[in-house]
């Protein structure tokens, strides 16, 4: 199977480059950029610089005006730098909707009369369907809409949402009979109820997400939005309140002039938390790209940062922790037969069963015993499993071989005439029981023989992510239908931290209730129609693609890839997004202590010389060290855009080892970074002043 | 420092630690409703009063009705002073016959009073009688102390509480903060202040004669009281020589150990703690440090115990100690540097100008970060005297929000919303929605944090930046250039925090400082009460969520630290500017 996910888009791709520049200009409109209410501040004292800078062309201001032409400059760009980079991360959702948007364009639809094969039809836009209509979608058709399979079954090409090249089997009934508008049938003809009315299918939610056009706030972003404005109004008051001291102080010490209004506003700009106020939108928008690129969708920003909240995590055994299939490992006999016996009765019960259980019975036979495994018998009458019976098998020549869980064997052979059961039966059923594998019992008519060690495979490496998880404080609970016994034996395997055995629908949703009453985030994956009260209950909760309609809805996660190991990725991203945030935070207020240095003694230089002993940095002139620490504010953000896009590494590590490695790294990072950066904007300037 | 201030200073933290624990733990049994060694005098007396108030004892209150109560209170007993004061002249108990103050005075001595700042614009023996002393300021010592202290219990409340909207009883916490805390340990004090030789009587001032008669020359004044001035423009000065002295008296004792308990700082003569009828001797010196510091310590350990973790009680306690440490270092290094302008005449040694010899260098430093760090306001030094990077430590202590120790209550509540901050900026850093005691910090507690720790400061630099303006408010400098600037900053960091000392120099019985600096207290007072009990009903209804692996510990020395530099940080980044044209630049200039 080759997967590939969506074309990782380079930012410095010109496809990208350009509408993010005309847009960042766009969106200077003070309309548009009051939702930024920093920034929108920032705005507003560019343009109060840029009326000293007219003041000072007409001589009215006696700031040369090289400077107050600068600081305008420099102030503007600031705010353009902020609109920038959300434009910027917004391109790149933009681009992928684009080709997105080109797979639903022109589809023609075949409207049945009667959800029936053979039953008339009409030709109509896909625009026109409306929920409820039936339609007939044959070979190289492409599916108008989303909906549910209602008859038949086709391979479907999903490609244009998932970027899997495999097709898929839809079909009616079970929990595979979800189609998405957009793919193509490649091979056979269903009938599809439509669910979805045209707007609001999965691919248009799809394409307004990726866009950034439906994004909303999330709480965490609204607190440290209201952080920032508090940062901010304080920063305002701090230079408002320097102008009347200055002017006493000019007073006072007889000499001097008071600091002018481009020197405070420019003070004011580089005390904002401008850093973090520019790059926060992106952050967010970025966030959600980066899951489109590992294939999820997440159908909100809130369900992502509770992804990174999450405390419990609830996974399906099967496909997640597990293989999907168990296999044969070991014939055990019993009642003194041989293990040639058991292993030519066990062949005959599974050699029709074409489940992957069944063909690695047939499997471990031919190679551990040599055994030759013909066609079936002519005579051959197949017993399907059965939810009644729980057994399968084959009837020939007059003898019934049958293979199923030790109980529905025992009752067979029981209701056959068996007296007397083999004593070692029990033991040997247990002991396989207790490793965690799965005792299948074989019987040739009314005798036991013995019994298939079928074994689940714990998939490769996933101890690890348990592990990972765990240091990150999250606790993981294995679902399956199996009984306790197999279950705690493959969850110690497997070092999940809890299960949940002989798991029906309604326990699920109970426990995942009671996590909740106990205060804990819960996650889970789930694909079935039964999972979807759990999954609606559950606070992040992830769909599989292939899943159904009803199961899709409820989650606020889908997973194209159908992969359930991807809340793994969910839960990074999520810390990710509300890291760069704490760490962009920090970063953009540690700043200020350089700026503080470099700013203050310039601007009291003239009032009281003396202050130059905070001229740390030895900046050339009060001139040149205020525009340094304005230019250094400036760029510092499209320095960022990068690692605001990436998110900040993420580690998997205790929560008190975190924070210390990122206060040492964005907070004393923070607070040396623009020392050493505004230094050398400085010789530069210096060289010109 | 010698042998024995490293003796007074250590024993002093030593005995001070040891008593947080036990004080802490009584005072959570306390607001807890639990049975404690006072409930066999005290319960008899609290039910009288629940009687006769009409309280129904068990009845619990949203957050809501918490604050009307406690602000229908504090405005109830405010007008009650305010009229006192007004008609001080014809209410008893007034031997030296005081007339009423004027009324910008007497609201903003009212309102000083009912805010627990005690920021005074009058001169007790000079303005004040034994009525209205007792009566008036004693009492609101009580009741603003209790107020302080009621608010951070709600808060705590707030947090260990679950899916509920009951914060408490008003009345029942502040009846059984009074009864059972506030009262017998003043009582307790008081006795030992007399013991020390602080005076407790209603006597009318004494004249006595001088033992030895002091001449000094005294400018000549013409008959409007302008100085007279000779041809040369130097002013003309008489000898006078003084014979006699008059010794103001009082009942001090009584009102000086609730002086210190409540962190209202409020003298009965205008010399505060400086005065030896206030305080003595060295032994009365530590004794009053030690109270101001008290119930603010302990309460950490109420917090602790409360929310059932006593460790993030002495988190807590240990930022707001290593903080005051760091301050009080700073200082004494500052003033036994001395002052460098008389080093250059030849005089060594520390600088002593303003400070009480029996006290000596750190008994004064001690005093000094006590009653700034927290929101005090005794003085037992001139503070304008200090250096001026001296005087910056007492002045960054309280433009740090008042949260090192901070005053009774608010000290714990103000701290706990830094904390909050603190919680919240390291929750996204390490990738969680931030959450302190199981709580989670949502848009709303960052609210109510940011007002509570933000107002005073924003107080600060508007009318700091008015006053510098104001002719009117320039007039009332003492001192030019930097120094006045220090004065007029300390002046509304001190009413904005409710802390009350001043620097001196400034005189504040003006209607600009009288008005501008009643509404800075009424503000910074009641906006961030009022947030903190927002917050605490915001809290108590969320559930709590069980601590893992993920969330971070805020008990330990990493947080611990993260925190004390947030409260640096938010500080250094607000008055920063202010305080390199004043303190700053005043010690730059001296140095040079």
């Amino acid at each position: 199977m080759s997967k590939h996910a969506p074309e990782p888009i380079s930012i410095f791709d010109p496809r990208i480059m350009r509408p993010a520049l005309i847009e960042s200009f766009k969106k200077l409109d003070p309309r548009t950029l009051w939702k930024n209410p920093v920034m929108f501040t920032v705005e507003i004292a560019s343009a109060i610089t840029l009326v000293t800078f007219a003041l000072s062309l007409t001589g009215a201001n006696k700031e040369p005006a090289w400077f107050t032409g600068l600081v305008s400059a420099w102030l503007w760009l600031t705010v353009i730098f902020a609109n920038f980079s959300e434009a910027l991360a917004e391109g790149r959702g933009k681009a992928r909707a684009a080709s997105l948007r080109k797979t639903r364009t022109e589809v023609t639809a075949k409207r049945l009369k009667k959800p029936e094969f053979g039953a008339a039809y009409e030709e109509v836009s896909a625009t026109d369907l409306r929920k409820d209509d039936y339609i007939l979608v044959e070979t190289h058709d492409t599916i108008p809409g989303d909906g549910d399979v209602v008859a038949g079954a086709a391979l479907v090409n999903e490609s244009a949402i998932t970027g899997e090249s495999a097709p898929v089997v839809r079909e009616s009934g079970g929990d595979r009979s979800a189609v998405t508008g957009g793919t193509t049938v490649i091979a056979n003809a269903i009938i599809v109820r439509i669910t979805a009315n045209p707007g609001e299918t999965f691919l248009d939610r799809m394409i307004s997400l990726i866009e950034g056009a439906k994004r909303r706030k999330t709480p965490n972003e609204i607190a440290l939005e209201v952080l920032l404005i508090a940062l901010t109004l304080v920063f305002l008051l701090v230079c408002a309140n320097i102008s009347p001291l200055s002017i006493y102080s000019v007073k006072a010490a007889g000499q001097g002039s008071p600091v002018s209004l481009t020197v405070l506003v420019a003070l004011f700009v580089c005390l904002a938390p401008t850093t973090i106020a520019a790059l926060l939108p992106a952050i967010g928008i970025a966030g959600m790209d980066r899951l489109f690129q590992k294939n999820v969708i997440a159908l909100s920003g809130r369900a992502i940062e509770a992804a990174g909240d999450v405390n419990v995590l609830l996974l399906d055994k099967t496909g997640t922790i597990t293989l999907g299939n168990r296999e044969a490992v070991e014939f055990v006999p019993v009642g003194g037969h041989t293990d040639k016996e058991l292993a030519e009765a066990a062949l005959m019960a599974s050699l029709t069963d074409e489940t992957p259980e069944g063909r690695s019975i047939v499997v471990l036979a031919k190679n551990k015993y040599g055994l030759q495994a013909d066609a079936p018998p002519a005579d051959a009458e197949t017993i399907v499993f059965s939810a009644d019976t729980r057994l399968s098998g084959l009837n020939t020549g007059g003898k019934q071989y049958r293979k199923g869980a030790a109980d529905s064997t025992v009752a067979f052979v029981k209701n056959l005439g068996a007296k007397d059961l083999h004593i070692d039966l029990e033991t040997v059923v247990d002991r396989i029981a207790r490793a965690g594998a799965t005792p299948l019992v074989v019987s040739c008519d009314a005798d036991i023989l013995g019994v298939v060690n079928l074994k689940d495979i714990i998939k490769g490496g996933i101890q690890e992510r348990f592990q990972q998880l765990r240091s990150m404080g999250i606790k993981t609970v294995m679902i399956t239908g199996d009984n306790p016994l197999t279950a705690a034996a493959i969850a110690a395997e497997a070092q999940v931290d809890d299960f949940l055995a002989q798991a029906k629908p309604e326990d699920k949703l109970r426990l995942i209730k009671e996590n909740q009453e106990q205060g804990y985030m819960v996650a889970m994956t789930g694909d079935g129609t039964n999972d979807a009260p759990a999954l609606a209950q559950a606070d992040v909760a992830v769909a599989m693609n292939t899943g159904t309609q009803p199961a899709r809805e409820a989650a606020n996660i889908i997973d194209l890839d159908s992969n359930p190991t991807k809340l793994l990725d969910i839960v990074e991203v999520g810390k990710q997004i509300l890291m760069t945030r704490g760490n962009l935070t920090t970063f953009s207020i540690s700043n200020d202590i350089a700026k503080y240095f470099a700013i203050i003694p310039a601007m009291l230089l003239s009032i009281y010389p003396q202050l130059n002993v905070l001229n740390v940095m030895h900046l050339a002139t009060p001139l040149s060290a205020i525009l340094s620490a304005v230019i250094f504010n400036a760029v510092i953000i499209p320095l960022l855009v990068p690692l605001a896009l990436k998110g900040t590494k993420f580690r998997a590590m205790p929560a008190e080892k975190l924070l210390i490695h990122n206060l040492l790294l964005y907070g004393a990072g923070g607070i040396i970074a623009p020392f050493v950066g505004i230094k050398a904007i400085d010789l530069v300037v210096g060289m010109f002043v | 420092m010698n042998m024995y201030e490293w003796a007074e200073t250590i024993i002093f933290f030593v005995v001070l630690l040891a008593l947080v624990k036990p004080l802490g733990t009584f005072m959570a049994r306390v607001f807890q409703g639990e049975r404690t060694f006072l409930s066999p005098v005290l319960v008899p007396c609290e039910n009288l009063l629940y009687r006769i108030c009409g309280v129904n004892r068990d009845e619990e209150m949203d957050w809501k009705r918490y604050a009307v109560g406690l602000v229908l209170f504090n405005l109830l007993t405010g007008v009650a002073l305010f009229a006192m004061l007004m008609l001080q002249g014809i209410l008893p108990l007034n031997p030296q016959k005081f007339p009423a103050f004027s009324w910008h005075l007497a609201l903003n001595t009212a309102i000083s009073f009912m805010t627990n700042t005690n920021w005074q614009n009058y001169s007790g023996e000079s303005a004040a009688s034994y009525f209205t002393q007792m009566f008036g300021f004693a009492v609101h010592n009580f009741t603003s102390a209790a107020t302080g202290i009621v608010v951070a219990i709600a808060l705590i409340r707030g947090f260990v509480r679950r899916r509920t909207t009951a914060i408490g009883n008003f009345w029942v916490d502040l009846t059984r903060c009074t009864l059972y805390i506030l009262l017998p340990l003043s009582i307790v004090f008081a006795v030992f202040l007399v013991s020390q030789g602080v005076i407790q009587n209603f006597s009318a001032y004494r004249t006595v004669p001088l033992v030895q008669p002091v001449t000094y020359d005294k400018p000549k004044l013409d008959d409007k009281g302008n100085p007279i001035k000779d041809a040369k423009g130097n002013p003309v000065t008489e000898s006078v020589t003084a014979k006699e002295v008059t010794i103001p008296m009082g009942p001090v004792a009584s009102q000086e150990a609730i002086k210190e308990l409540g962190t209202n700082g409020g003298g009965f003569f205008n010399a505060n703690s400086a005065h030896p009828y206030e305080n003595p001797t060295p032994f009365s010196n530590v004794a009053e440090i030690f109270l101001i510091l008290l119930i603010s310590g302990a309460l950490t350990a109420t917090f602790g115990r409360m929310a059932g973790n006593p460790r993030q009680g002495w988190a807590l306690l240990a930022v707001m100690l290593a903080i005051l440490v760091f301050a009080l270092g700073v200082l004494y290094w500052a003033e036994s540097s001395g002052n460098p302008l008389v080093a250059k005449l030849g005089v060594q040694g520390i600088n002593m100008e303003g400070k009480e010899t029996r006290f000596g260098l750190a008994g004064t430093s001690l005093f000094t970060v006590a009653t700034t760090g927290t929101s005090c306001g005794a003085v037992n030094t001139m503070h304008d005297s200090l250096t001026p990077l001296g005087g910056m430590m007492p002045l960054s202590l309280i433009l740090l929000s008042e949260v090192v120790f901070g005053g009774v209550g608010t000290g714990l509540y103000t701290m706990l919303a830094f904390v909050v901050i603190a919680v919240f900026v390291a929750g996204l850093m390490i990738g969680r929605t931030p959450e302190f005691l199981g709580k989670k910090i949502e848009v709303r507690e960052m609210w109510m944090s940011i007002i509570t720790v933000l107002v005073a400061g924003i107080l600060v630099l508007i009318f700091s930046g008015i006053a510098m303006v104001v002719p009117q408010a320039i007039a009332s400098m003492n001192n030019p250039g930097a120094h006045g600037l220090s004065e007029v900053l300390y002046a509304f960091a001190s009413m904005s925090n409710n802390n009350g000392s001043a620097f001196a120099g400034l005189n504040g019985n003006t209607v600009f400082y009288n008005l501008t600096g009643a509404l800075c207290m009424v503000v910074g007072r009641f906006a961030p009460i009022l947030a903190s009990l927002a917050m605490a009903g915001s809290l108590a209804e969320k559930k709590y969520v069980p601590p893992s692996l993920g969330t971070l510990p805020t008990d330990k020395v990493p947080f611990a630290l993260w925190l004390g530099l947030v409260i640096l940080i938010v500080g250094a980044l607000t008055f920063f500017p202010a305080l390199s044209l004043g303190p700053i630049v005043e010690q730059l200039q001296m140095m040079r």
